[in-house]
């Protein structure tokens, strides 16, 4: 059966989380807690915090998101058609380029609107 | 069956030990003793156990000790379970994405065959990036969950800059993909065993892509913008002390263990010795007299050669490490998209037509 070779993984992966928990659990149990007001206040170089970080940030964030989404797709696409390359010879390759220079156009584009500065 | 659970679990045993029992407390005394060599200063050298201090290599565990009995601390505002659930994520998926990297080959030995990975899966070099890129996760709610100005600009800085080095690193694997014709890295390392196919033969520039990818994706300077301590303090792990800071210090360090890792198996024939087949070596050393003999030594050779070689890169990582000044935040970008990427969709094209028109060989 196929999925037999993700047992492993699944142990693997058990053993990792047991780890990570064990250390959350030895910061929880072993260290001292002293409580005061002005201690818990969230690190502001020794001034009180005036604004909240949850407010707006720069749109740039968002653009980057979205690129990475459109350009991932595009790897992700390419990973199939790396392993069969040899293959699929001269037909396979040229289909894959024709598709990766429209996403070179987009790419081209978006540099030349100006989403990739930062300034 | 039994037998075969008893193999992965020595093999997982294994793998952990390296990472968390060896490589994670050895890097962080490297990186202190390194950084003082390079600088000219003494460096790390006082603790001391009844006098001996072995050029500092107690600090380790002293740190650890002292870090493990400090105050948990979770500031006013912050969302507690996110907050502690973050380190976790961070290092969970470093630990995990070893699972597919082959660090031997397959030997026979008495009559059971071993094949040294944990799992060899046919999807592996991509098990391997969309597993490391769960970290991201872990960084962003740290960021979030911890109501802090400088939490929040880090981990916002940092889920930016693993994106966009996210897509660049999984681009300069292509080539490789297409050369080998696999995404198993046991058989990427497999068809490494004659020393003129290792990757970095004909694919050393992704090898410079991709290990400035890596390095990126690591956070690691001189693309730690996230954690800039002159601009934001310590980025988004401000608000952890004790052992939750120990997790991301921990999760770097074996992040750091693992890109070396898979650049040897991709690039510097994983376990092979150059010039030296697997077969060759174990009929080199009595296989045809000692068959299990040979082979058990064939397999310590295996794994010493790749420890060694793994060494190599998490010195030259060190080395950068100490050697070039952080980068600003707009360059880091700008690298990233305007010419790390655009340069892996180039080499895609030219490994192509050298695949095509038969310069490149096929192996």
């Amino acid at each position: 059966m196929i999925l037999n070779q993700y047992i492993p993984v699944i142990l693997m992966m058990l053993v990792a989380a047991g780890v990570a928990v064990a250390v959350l659990g030895l910061a929880e149990f072993l260290g001292p807690k002293v409580v005061f007001r002005e201690k818990m206040e969230p690190f502001e170089c020794g001034e009180n915090p005036i604004v909240s970080p949850k407010q707006r940030f720069s749109v740039r964030f968002y653009l980057i998101a979205l690129m990475f989404i459109i350009f991932d797709i595009e790897a992700v696409f390419l990973f199939p058609w790396a392993v069969n390359f040899q293959a699929l010879g001269l037909f396979g390759f040229v289909e894959m380029m024709i598709f990766v220079f429209i996403l070179a156009l987009g790419l081209a584009y978006v540099w030349k609107k100006g989403a990739l500065e930062w300034e | 069956m039994t037998l075969a659970l008893v193999e992965t679990a020595a093999k997982i045993a294994f793998v952990f030990g390296l990472n968390i029992g060896v490589f994670a407390p050895l890097l962080g005394w490297v990186e202190r003793k390194q950084s003082a060599v390079m600088q000219d200063r003494i460096g790390a050298d006082r603790a001391d156990v009844f006098g001996f201090t072995i050029i500092g290599l107690f600090h380790t565990m002293s740190d650890t000790i002292k870090l493990i009995f400090k105050e948990d601390f979770i500031p006013r505002g912050a969302d507690r379970i996110m907050h502690t659930a973050a380190p976790a994520l961070a290092l969970i998926p470093a630990l995990v994405a070893f699972t597919v990297i082959p660090f031997g080959g397959h030997y026979t030995l008495w009559g059971h065959n071993v094949n040294l990975v944990v799992a060899d899966l046919d999807v592996g070099a991509l098990f391997v990036f969309a597993i490391s890129s769960l970290a991201a996760y872990g960084v962003v709610l740290a960021g979030w969950s911890s109501n802090n100005n400088w939490s929040f600009l880090g981990g916002l800085r940092a889920a930016a800059q693993m994106f966009s080095y996210e897509v660049a690193m999984g681009l300069t694997i292509i080539g490789l993909v297409m050369f080998y014709q696999s995404l198993s890295l046991v058989t990427i390392v497999e068809k490494q065993n004659e020393f003129w196919h290792w990757g970095i033969i004909w694919h050393w520039p992704a090898f410079i892509l991709y290990f400035t990818c890596a390095i990126a994706e690591n956070k690691r300077i001189p693309f730690d913008v996230p954690e800039a301590e002159s601009e934001l303090v310590a980025g988004y792990f401000t608000e952890y002390s004790g052992m939750k800071f120990i997790m991301f210090w921990m999760a770097e360090f074996v992040e750091v263990v693992t890109i070396s890792a898979l650049c040897v198996v991709l690039f510097f024939g994983g376990h092979h010795l150059p010039f030296v087949t697997d077969a060759e070596l174990i009929s080199g050393l009595g296989g045809a007299l000692y068959p299990n003999f040979a082979n058990l030594a064939a397999m310590g050779i295996g794994i010493l050669t790749f420890i060694v070689k793994v060494i190599i890169l998490i010195f030259i990582q060190m080395t950068i490490r100490w050697t070039l000044p952080r980068f600003r935040y707009d360059q880091v970008m700008a690298l990233g998209w305007k010419l790390v990427l655009p340069a892996s969709l180039i080499w895609i094209f030219i490994v192509g037509v050298g695949i095509l028109s038969g310069i490149m060989p096929r192996p």
